[in-house]
């Protein structure tokens, strides 16, 4: 199981959402967020005068993963977001110990759901 | 005390002689009708506030700042403009009944503010202002349709022709003693001359810019919400209030007549809001509030060609009809002609300000069919309706089609995505609304 984190460009969510939704990843959690990395913000004029914005608003996409869907989610989020241009943003797989379903007290590979060749079968994706 | 006592009831005298002079041959100013005429502008002149929240409820965060630039703008735009050369075209002196002769009052050359404007009591300079602040609401209602995608100069030049010559040839037809006015066709306020012209213009625009990305992909009709349903509402509510100056000012008089004016102007308003909450109620299972907010703009577009001409009975029909036609024109144009209007200005001001101009020939109770008046005057309404679509229409395309060769009229794919504020104005709507930048 492993927990995958995408900072991503705000205005790429749908193209995410859609791509995810064609590979089988039917779950994620978004969060709005700022952040900065080598592009250091862009140039705001505000009343006539120029600000320095350094942070830039991003979006952190959460997805908790079986081991057979990294590679699909992460070539997923790839696809639909990259322009090549500095800002596309970064990705981050993080080991998952443990899963929680909390309505149903399943664990581990159970709980994260979905077709995972881990999972016992009988559980239905979320 | 006693001298200005005495003064007082001197002036009294004055102003009383004033207003029966004014009544008896329409030469002398009326300080009363004056003063009603100045608050009915600076009423209307409130309803560019409500275009701007509307506008910017109904449409995405990113491109709050743009949509607000380009109500500034186009208000602005309309004093100025209007005052070289719009208002001559339109109350000139008519030119074979096709337009008012430019130069008669360009740059407001003998317009003065103690001469009356003629067949009024009321100054020339507040006739002036309250017609800017038509030609201006005419040009506004572009604003929506085209947004969140118009190049905000194309935007500028288009705002520029709209209010310098194609608002003024209808305004010349209708009320300035123009082919249309000679038929006797009746719009009060403005249900042609204003709504139907800003609608028709707005949908020239979307049909020349198309759809915004997204809004038909992958052969689906997608929904993209507002922002903002609260800002939409604030900005809807205040053109009901700005329309209590738009319909009861067009009266150019104080009078017991314009109480009519704004019973019928709040109960189509009204009529329209039921009407629309019940039917996406029945259709939907949830009364919608954002076409609610549209219902009632319906309603009061409906009301003002006839708003002094129909019983408030009548008023409520015609607020109902035009709360039911919104809603099915909306679909019409989203669904199944594929026409991206972001803020349904086609449909509220182009159609229901048709029907607004039909229902005249209908409701009127001097003339209208259902009064025994016979068809003369529903048809002379659907002449008025017919040649100003088609009139403005076209003129309104090709002026698109020529921005877009010149200059182009959409700004570039990335623009668009990331958003018009940022691009355009070089700043956001909302910068530190949730994690400071």
């Amino acid at each position: 199981m492993k927990l995958i984190i995408a900072y991503v460009r705000t205005e790429s969510l749908d193209a995410i959402k859609a791509e995810l939704d064609e590979r089988k990843v039917h779950r994620m959690s978004v969060t709005r967020g700022k952040g900065c990395g080598v592009q250091k913000g862009y140039l705001e004029s505000y009343r006539g005068a120029s600000k320095v914005i350094n942070l830039l608003s991003n979006l952190r996409i959460e997805i908790a993963v079986n081991d057979d869907f990294v590679d699909t989610t992460v070539d997923g989020i790839i696809k639909a977001t990259r322009t090549d241009e500095i800002g596309d943003g970064k990705i981050f797989i993080i080991p998952l110990q443990d899963c929680i379903r909390i309505r149903t007290g399943e664990r581990g590979p159970d709980a994260i759901g979905g077709e995972s060749k881990y999972a016992s079968g009988s559980s239905a994706d979320d | 005390m006693e001298k200005y006592n005495n003064l007082f009831i001197g002036l009294l005298i004055c102003s009383i002689l004033g207003f029966y002079v004014g009544a008896e041959d329409g030469s002398a100013i009326s300080d009363l009708d004056t003063l009603w005429v100045l608050i009915a502008a600076f009423l209307v002149f409130l309803m560019n506030l409500g275009f701007a929240m509307v506008e910017t409820g109904f449409t995405r965060s990113k491109n709050s700042v743009n949509i607000i630039m380009k109500n500034i703008m186009t208000i602005s735009l309309a004093a100025l403009v209007f005052m070289v050369v719009g208002f001559s075209l339109t109350f000139g002196a008519s030119l074979n009944g096709l337009v008012g002769d430019p130069f008669e009052f360009s740059f407001l050359s003998g317009i003065e503010a103690d001469a009356a404007w003629p067949g009024t009591s009321v100054s020339e300079l507040a006739f002036f202002i309250f017609q800017m602040m038509f030609a201006g609401t005419a040009a506004t209602i572009v604003s929506g349709a085209v947004a969140e995608r118009i190049k905000f100069i194309g935007y500028i030049l288009f705002a520029i022709i709209i209010i310098a010559f194609i608002y003024p040839v209808i305004g010349h037809w209708i009320w300035g003693g123009g082919w249309l006015s000679e038929l006797g066709v009746i719009d009060f306020a403005g249900s042609t001359v204003v709504h139907l012209v800003g609608g028709s213009a707005a949908l020239a625009g979307a049909l020349v810019l198309g759809p915004r990305i997204g809004k038909y992909a992958d052969g689906k009709v997608n929904v993209i919400s507002g922002h903002s349903i609260p800002f939409a509402a604030l900005g809807g509510l205040i053109l009901w209030f700005g329309w209590f100056g738009f319909n009861p000012g067009s009266n150019l008089a104080v009078g017991p007549e314009i109480a009519l004016i704004a019973v019928t102007t709040n109960t189509a308003a009204a009529a329209g809001a039921v009407t629309t909450m019940l039917v996406t109620w029945l259709r939907s299972g949830k009364p919608d509030t954002a076409m609610t907010i549209n219902g009632f703009l319906a309603g009061l577009v409906g009301i003002t060609a006839g708003t002094a001409a129909v019983s408030p009975l009548a008023a409520a029909l015609i607020g109902m009809v035009a709360g039911v036609l919104v809603i099915f024109s909306v679909e019409f144009f989203d669904s199944i002609l594929k026409v991206d209007d972001p803020v349904g200005a086609i449909s509220v001001h182009g159609v229901c300000g048709a029907w607004g101009t039909v229902a005249v020939g209908l409701f009127a109770i001097d003339g209208g069919l259902l009064y025994g008046g016979g068809a003369g005057l529903l048809f002379a309404q659907s002449v008025a309706v017919a040649a100003s679509a088609i009139f403005v229409f076209a003129t309104a395309f090709a002026t698109f089609k020529a921005i877009d060769l010149a200059i182009g009229l959409r700004v570039t794919e990335h623009e668009e995505v990331t958003g018009l504020d940022i691009n355009e104005h070089g700043m956001i709507a909302y910068p530190d609304f949730e994690v400071p930048a």
